[in-house]
C-alpha cells in the first residue's frame, strides 16, 4: 500500500491525528484518515473477493466434473457444496460489493470530491472499519467450526436456518448471522458519516447540484441502506434467538411464521441491490463524461431518477416470494411495481447513451470497463423483466435463469464497476500510472469469459435446472447432453477468467514498483480530487488552499474555451450563473 | 381478448424442455412475449450504444459537442423512449396477470383427483387417492419419490412439509410452489403428455437438497388403472384412514405395474 503521505511541508498547519497517535504500522491500524480507511476497506474487500472466487472455482469444478477431487480443495460433499454456494453469495455481496463500492470508494471519494479535509466523524469512520474487520473474521471463522460453515443459502430461510437439527451446522449458522449483523452495524456507521459529510462539508460555492453524481449515488445508497436494514437486523436477532435459546419466531409449531423472515429479508434485500448498484452507476457517470469529454446529459434528471428508483425499490421486495406461499393476489401488485422500476433504470441507461452522443471518446482502460458496465448491465436489466412478471416467474423461480440474471447485474456492479473505479482513480490513490496494455489484456480476458460463464447458465435455466444442487446426475432429464456441455463450458470459462486476474495483480505490482509517476490530473477531469497531489496528503489540500467551487463537475468541451475541460475550482470566468431552466 | 392471449401460446422451449401440462404453453407464451419486447429494446439500446462508441471516437482537431440535456428538444430523446418502455411494461403486466390468474388463482372445480404432496428432508411422499379418487380413504397409495398421474386429468395437489421449506417443481409442467411447514397449499395441474419426467426440490432444504429428486409418471388411462390396481394396499378394506400429515412409508412398486412405473434409479434416502 502506498502511503497517502503526511505532507510534512504542509502538515504543521492543521490538526494532524497521525502526529499524535501511534507510529509505524500501528498508524494504519488506528488512522482516522478517510483515505487510509478506504484502502483498508478496499484491500479487505479484494481479499474476500479472492476467497469468494475460490469458492466459485470449487463448486463450478464439482458441477462440471461431479465427484472430482478439486485441486486445492479435494472432494466436495453435498454439505460442503451447500456451504460453498451459501458463503460465496454472502461474501460476494456483503464482503466484496459493499465494502469496495460503498465503503472504500465512498470513503475515498466523498471528502475529495466535495473539497473536505476528512469525514465529519473520523473516529466513527475508524470504528466502522474495525467493526467490519471483526465481522470479516467472524464470517471466515464460521467456515472452520465444527459442522462446517452455514449451508442454508445466503437468504437463510428458516426453519432450515433456525434449527440445527435441520441444517446440521449449529455453530456455522449462528456465526453466519452474527457476522452479517456486525457487517450491517459497520455500514450503518459508515453511512451516517457519508450522509452527514455531504450535508455539511461541501467546499464553499458547491451547491447541491454541483456535487458529482457518484457522490450523490453513494449518499442515496447509504440512505437506502439505513432505511432498509432495520427490519433485517431485527430479523437477524430473532433468528439468533430461535437458534440459540429456542424461541419460535419463525417456527410454525410454536405459532411463528417462516414467511415473516422472507419479508424482513427481502424488504432489506431488494433495496440492497440498489445500494450496490447506485455507486457503480455513479462511477460510470464520472468515467464516461471524462473520456467522452462530454457534459453529463440531464444532470438533474439523473438525480430525480435515482431518488425515484430508491423510493420504488422499497415496494418490490415480494417479487422474490411469488411462489413462496404468499397470497397470490399480492403477486399482481408486486408485478406492477417490479416492472415499473425498469422505467427509471432504463432512463439511466438512455442517459449514458445520450451522453456519448457527440462525444470525443478515448477508449482507455477505465473507459472500457465503464462502457462494458453499461453493455453487460443491460443484459442483467432486461432479463429481470422475465422474473418480475409473476406468470413467467412460476417457471423461472430458483432456476439458473435467476442465477445468470443476477450475476449479470452483480458482476457488472461488483467486478466491472470496481475495476472501472480502481483503474480510473488508481493514479490518484497511489500516484502511479498503470500499464494500459496490461490493463486492456486484463479487460478482455475478464469480459469475454464472463459472458461465456453466464450465457450457458441462462440456457440451463430455461431448460429447468434448479439452483444449489451439487450433482445433477440425480435428475435424468437434465443430467447429460447439452446440459452437461453447458456446465462444462461455464466452468472452463471461469478458469480462464480467474487466470486472467493474475494479469491484474501483476499490473498492480509492476506499477507500484516501476510505473511512471502520475501528475495531479492525468485524465484532465473536472472534479475536485484531481486538483490535489497524487496521492493526496493527509488533510487532502493545504489548509490555506482548500478548494472553492465555481461550477458543476461536467463542464467538458465548453465552447469558446481553449481547454476541453474546466475544473470546478477554476476561478476563470467565474461567477458562472447558469440560469435554472430545468423543467424536469 | 382470448384470441389475443391464444396468440402467445407457443411451444417455444420444446428443443430444451417439453411442454407437458395444460398451462405450460401459456407460460412459454408469456416468456416469448417478454423476449420480443425486451429483445427489441435490448438490441436497439446496444445498437445505438455501440454505434455511438464507433462514430464518436476521438479524432485530432474535433471537439466534443456541448449538450446539457436540459431543454425539451434534447430531453425528448430520453422521455419518449421511457414512455414507450412504460407501454411495454403495461402490456407485459396484463399478459402476466392473465397467466398468473390461470395457474395460481383460478383452481378448476371438481378435479378428477386430489394428490397430497409431502416434502420432508430429503424425499417427496406422494399420497395418491387410489381407485375411489378420494384422499384419506383406505385405498390411498403412498409412494416415495414417485408420482403417478393419468394423462389429461385435472388434478388438485395439497402441498405440505413436515420440517423445513421445500419447493415442488415439475419443469415440464412449469409448476412450482413452495411447501411450508404448518400450512397446506393447494394448486392444480393437468398433464397433457405421457412420459416420465423430473420432479425437483427448488428450495434449499439442507445437506440432502441435491438428492431430493423424484419422478413423475404420466400414464395413459389403462396403464394408470393397472398401476392403481397393482398398488392398492391389500388391507384397504379393513384399515383405518391414514392420518394426513404423517410421513408414509414406501409401498414397493409391483413388477406387474408396467414399464412406466419402474422404480427410479436411485436410493439412499
Amino acid at each position: 500500500m502506498v502511503e497517502p503521505a503526511v505532507d510534512l511541508a504542509h502538515g504543521e498547519a492543521h490538526d494532524d491525528h497521525a502526529h499524535h497517535g501511534p507510529q509505524g504500522w500501528l498508524k494504519y491500524l488506528w488512522s482516522t484518515d478517510h483515505k487510509v480507511i478506504a484502502m483498508q476497506y478496499m484491500f479487505t474487500g479484494m481479499f474476500m473477493a479472492l476467497v469468494g472466487g475460490f469458492m466459485a472455482y470449487v463448486f463450478r469444478m464439482q458441477l462440471a466434473f461431479p465427484g472430482i477431487n478439486v485441486p486445492g480443495f479435494g472432494g466436495v460433499s453435498p454439505g460442503e457444496y451447500n456451504a460453498l454456494v451459501t458463503n460465496h453469495g454472502t461474501i460476494m455481496i456483503f464482503w466484496v460489493a459493499m465494502p469496495v463500492l460503498l465503503a472504500a470508494f465512498g470513503n475515498y471519494l466523498i471528502p475529495l470530491m466535495i473539497g473536505a479535509d476528512d469525514m465529519v466523524f473520523p473516529k466513527i469512520n475508524r470504528l466502522s472499519f474495525q467493526v467490519f474487520f471483526v465481522s470479516t473474521i467472524v464470517i471466515l471463522a464460521s467456515l472452520f467450526v465444527e459442522g462446517g460453515g452455514f449451508a442454508g443459502a445466503w437468504t437463510a430461510y428458516p426453519p432450515l436456518s433456525a434449527d440445527s437439527t435441520y441444517n446440521l451446522t449449529p455453530l456455522g449458522s449462528t456465526l453466519w448471522v452474527i457476522g452479517v449483523g456486525l457487517e450491517f452495524v459497520a455500514f450503518l456507521l459508515g453511512g451516517i458519516n457519508f450522509i452527514t459529510t455531504l450535508m455539511n462539508s461541501r467546499a464553499p460555492g458547491m451547491r447541491a447540484f454541483d456535487v458529482p453524481i457518484v457522490v450523490w449515488m453513494i449518499v442515496v445508497a447509504s440512505i437506502l441502506f439505513m432505511l432498509s436494514v432495520g427490519p433485517l437486523l431485527a430479523g437477524a436477532i430473532m433468528l439468533i434467538f430461535d437458534q440459540t435459546i429456542g424461541t419460535g419466531f419463525f417456527n410454525p409449531a410454536t405459532g411463528g411464521d417462516p414467511i415473516l423472515w422472507q419479508h424482513l429479508f427481502w424488504f432489506f434485500g431488494h433495496p440492497e441491490v440498489y445500494v450496490v448498484l447506485l455507486p457503480a452507476m455513479g462511477v460510470v457517470v464520472e468515467i464516461i463524461t471524462t473520456f467522452a469529454r462530454k457534459k453529463l446529459f440531464a444532470y438533474r434528471t439523473v438525480i430525480f431518477t435515482i431518488v425515484a428508483t430508491g423510493v420504488l425499490s422499497f415496494f418490490v421486495w415480494a417479487h422474490h416470494q411469488f411462489i413462496a406461499g404468499i397470497d397470490p393476489r399480492m403477486a399482481n401488485i408486486f408485478t406492477i411495481t417490479t416492472l415499473l422500476i425498469s422505467v427509471p433504470i432504463a432512463e439511466l441507461c438512455f442517459i449514458y447513451i445520450a451522453t456519448l452522443y457527440g462525444g470525443s471518446i478515448r477508449l482507455t482502460t477505465p473507459m472500457l470497463w465503464a462502457l462494458a458496465f453499461v453493455a453487460e448491465f443491460l443484459i442483467g436489466g432486461v432479463t429481470g423483466i422475465f422474473l418480475g412478471a409473476a406468470g413467467a416467474d412460476v417457471y423461472f423461480h430458483d432456476t439458473y435463469f435467476v442465477l445468470a440474471h443476477f450475476h449479470y447485474t452483480f458482476f457488472p456492479i461488483a467486478i466491472i464497476g470496481t475495476f472501472a473505479a480502481f483503474t480510473y482513480w488508481f493514479p490518484k490513490m497511489f500516484g502511479k500510472m498503470m500499464d494500459e496494455r496490461l490493463g486492456k489484456i486484463h479487460f478482455w480476458g475478464t469480459i469475454i469469459p464472463f459472458n461465456l460463464i453466464f450465457i450457458p447458465l441462462f440456457v440451463l435455466g430455461m431448460g429447468g435446472q434448479h439452483r444449489r444442487i451439487y450433482n445433477y446426475d440425480q435428475f435424468p432429464d437434465i443430467a447429460g447432453g447439452i446440459f452437461q456441455d453447458m456446465r462444462e463450458l461455464a466452468t472452463y470459462s471461469l478458469l480462464v477468467m480467474l487466470a486472467f486476474q493474475f494479469v491484474f495483480f501483476y499490473n498492480c505490482f509492476k506499477t507500484a514498483r516501476s510505473g511512471p509517476k502520475a501528475p495531479k490530473n492525468p485524465w484532465k477531469a473536472n472534479s475536485l480530487e484531481w486538483t490535489t497531489e497524487s496521492p493526496p496528503p493527509h488533510g487532502n489540500w493545504h489548509p490555506l488552499r482548500m478548494p472553492v467551487v465555481y461550477r458543476g463537475p461536467y463542464e467538458y468541451s465548453v465552447p469558446d474555451r481553449e481547454d476541453d475541460y474546466w475544473p470546478q475550482n477554476d476561478p476563470d470566468g467565474a461567477p458562472l450563473q447558469v440560469v435554472d431552466d430545468d423543467d424536469s | 381478448m382470448n384470441a389475443f392471449f391464444e396468440f402467445f401460446r407457443v411451444d417455444y422451449f420444446d428443443p430444451l424442455i417439453e411442454v407437458a401440462s395444460s398451462y405450460a404453453a401459456d407460460i412459454d407464451g408469456l416468456i416469448w412475449l417478454v423476449l420480443l419486447l425486451v429483445g427489441f429494446w435490448f438490441l436497439l439500446a446496444q445498437g445505438v450504444f455501440f454505434w455511438f462508441i464507433l462514430k464518436y471516437r476521438a479524432e485530432p482537431g474535433r471537439r466534443a459537442d456541448y449538450i446539457d440535456g436540459k431543454n425539451k428538444r434534447h430531453k425528448r430523446w430520453i422521455t419518449v423512449p421511457h414512455l414507450l418502455v412504460l407501454v411495454c411494461d403495461v402490456l407485459i403486466i396484463v399478459v402476466s396477470f392473465n397467466v398468473w390468474y390461470k395457474i395460481k388463482m383460478d383452481l378448476p372445480d371438481n378435479p378428477d383427483g386430489v394428490i397430497r404432496v409431502i416434502g420432508q428432508q430429503w424425499a417427496w411422499t406422494f399420497q395418491h387417492p387410489g381407485a375411489d379418487r378420494e384422499l384419506d380413504t383406505p385405498d390411498d397409495i403412498f409412494t416415495v419419490d414417485e408420482l403417478h398421474v393419468e394423462n389429461n386429468r385435472v388434478y388438485h395437489f395439497e402441498l405440505q412439509s413436515t420440517d423445513v421449506l421445500h419447493s415442488f417443481s415439475v419443469p415440464v409442467w412449469r409448476i412450482k410452489q413452495d411447501a411450508i411447514p404448518g400450512r397446506t397449499i393447494t394448486g392444480w395441474f393437468q398433464p397433457t403428455r405421457t412420459g416420465e419426467f423430473d420432479v425437483q426440490c427448488a428450495e434449499i432444504c439442507g445437506f440432502g437438497h441435491g438428492v431430493m429428486a423424484a419422478r413423475v409418471m404420466i400414464e395413459d388411462e389403462a396403464t394408470h388403472a393397472a398401476w392403481v390396481a397393482a398398488n392398492t394396499p391389500a388391507t384397504a378394506a379393513a384399515a383405518a384412514p391414514v392420518p394426513a400429515a404423517m410421513p408414509a412409508t414406501q409401498v414397493a412398486a409391483s413388477p406387474a405395474a408396467g414399464p412406466a412405473s419402474a422404480p427410479n434409479g436411485h436410493g439412499g434416502h
